[in-house]
């Protein structure tokens, strides 16, 4: 179970929500649950190989995914999923 | 007049009209700027070139936007030096420094602000902001009093004391986040969101990246039309290296150059902050961030945003990619300053460092013409060479004192 946030780009396939609760023991079970609640919703994150699209960053409560276990980093109820679009920067 | 013609996804290729945004709505990719080279190279010729203002608005037709008509700081047209001391200190022959130094406030940062702050007021904007490293916020917070723009600077709280004085002293805000550059660079990037600004490296990046092509264009120019065999260029994001590569394409897609150039393009990366040196080294495609330790706090970018088209450009292009050691980069500041006179900042001492190291593997070779990147000034990271350097010695005001200090010079009048 966590809390995603869902960027500007994306609400439209959640009913203009900002954010969401959804259930999942994972970032990966999380995201494959919106996928199948929002139809549309992984082809915006995954890649035709299931890989996270490489300019989609998603953090855990502030921490950035590739630090963490990546898809597999576990969650507890009180995670907060953000998944922001590519840094720019320098 | 430029031509700059729309957006257009790196990732997916769906295309964008002109206007502030940076990211595609589909799959998140980075945004960059479309032209019409057909277009350009009907109006574009190196005799209009030449008799150009000794700027980057020189080049004002590959640029996507005209030059400003209001006041601005002249970036560009900076002296490329040929560097025959430091090529024979490094076993090279044709070996050309690019004192990209010489700028308004001395970092190559000028040539993307003077572009996006140009686009900027085109949008109408009326406030100039970015996330920086330290030269950026030079860059902006100097173009922005120039040009009439109030300006909001974000850079890391641990920034070299030189870095913001020379920021704040041009009148804008200057907020230091505790926190490391991609920190402050996600900050950044939900404030856009929030606040009417022109970030130049974030809602404005894709016209604001295009300046740093001056660079490639200002090395051809320079040597007569010709480019050079092999570059070697600091990463930190990875545009300033992926840029310089497309500008010596585009030099031949306009018809300024009649071949198309084959330049081997390396990168320069400190050991404390090398995500992009790894991936290459490590030969994968992933370029995974890193938490940034290193006196090269301008390349301090663990997160690159370039960072895979970085990669793309080396490895395409036969090119290597190193990374260095803060006492590497400490030496490598101090080979340049005494064999060539140019004071170079910390990112500098990463590029001829590796450059060095380059050299010494034989990546680039003897027979190679060269042009290293020397993209800011030493005055600006005094604080890197500070435990390093100092007077070589003190004595009283008097010959005998001198005489007993340095008693095996030679003394003839």
């Amino acid at each position: 179970m966590a809390v995603v946030r869902i960027p500007t780009q994306l609400r439209n396939l959640v009913d203009n929500q900002s954010e969401l609760t959804v259930a999942g023991d994972t970032v990966g079970e999380v995201l494959k649950a919106l996928d199948a609640a929002h139809p549309g919703f992984g082809e915006r994150l995954f890649d035709e190989s299931g890989k996270l699209r490489r300019f989609v960053n998603v953090f855990v409560d502030d921490e950035d995914l590739r630090f963490l276990q990546g898809l597999d980093t576990p969650l507890t109820e009180r995670s907060v999923v953000s998944i922001v679009p590519a840094v720019a920067g320098g | 007049m430029s031509v700059g013609t729309a957006l257009r996804c790196r990732e997916c290729g769906r295309e964008y009209a002109i206007a502030p945004i940076y990211t595609c709505e589909w799959c998140f990719g980075p945004l960059e700027t479309t032209y019409d080279y057909d277009a350009i190279r009907a109006s574009i010729s190196r005799e209009a070139i030449a008799n150009g203002p000794a700027s980057i608005w020189r080049y004002g037709p590959l640029l996507p936007v005209d030059e400003p008509k209001g006041n601005a700081l002249n970036a560009g047209w900076t002296p490329l030096i040929l560097a025959e001391r430091l090529a024979a200190e490094l076993g090279l022959g044709e070996l050309w420094i690019k004192d990209d130094t010489r700028n308004p406030t001395n970092s190559f940062k000028d040539r993307v602000v003077a572009v996006a702050l140009g686009k900027a007021l085109d949008f109408g904007f009326k406030t100039a902001a970015c996330a920086s490293t330290g030269n950026l916020a030079n860059a902006v917070a100097a173009a922005a009093a120039r040009t009439g723009l109030d300006s909001f600077v974000f850079v890391p709280s641990d920034l070299e004391a030189g870095k913001i004085l020379t920021t704040a002293v041009y009148g804008g805000n200057v907020v230091a986040i505790d926190g490391n550059y991609d920190d402050v660079n996600r900050l950044c990037a939900e404030l856009a969101a929030e606040y009417p600004w022109a970030f130049v490296n974030v809602n404005v990046r894709p016209f604001y990246a295009e300046g740093s092509k001056t660079l490639a264009y200002e090395t051809a120019e320079q040597l007569g039309w010709e480019t050079p065999d092999h570059v070697v260029v600091p990463i930190a994001s990875g545009s300033l290296l992926t840029k310089i590569h497309k500008g010596f394409g585009e030099l031949h897609k306009v018809g300024l150059l009649d071949e198309e150039p084959v330049v081997r393009v390396s990168g320069a990366q400190a050991a404390g902050c090398s995500p992009v040196a790894t991936a290459f080294i490590d030969g994968v495609d992933d370029v995974h961030p890193v938490r940034p330790s290193t006196i090269a706090k301008s390349l301090a970018i663990g997160n690159p945003a370039d960072g895979y088209y970085a990669l793309d450009v080396i490895r395409g292009t036969g090119g290597g990619c190193g990374s260095v050691t803060d006492d590497e980069i400490v030496e490598g500041i101090r080979l340049l300053a005494r064999t060539e006179g140019v004071f170079g900042e910390t990112a500098a001492g990463v590029t001829i460092a590796t450059l060095k190291k380059l050299a010494e593997a034989g990546v680039v070779r003897r027979d190679e013409r060269v042009v290293a990147y020397i993209t800011g000034h030493g005055l600006k990271t005094l604080d890197a060479i500070e435990p390093h350097v100092s007077v070589t010695t003190t004595i009283p005001p008097s010959l005998d004192a001198f005489r007993a200090a340095f008693p095996g010079v030679t003394e003839e009048v």
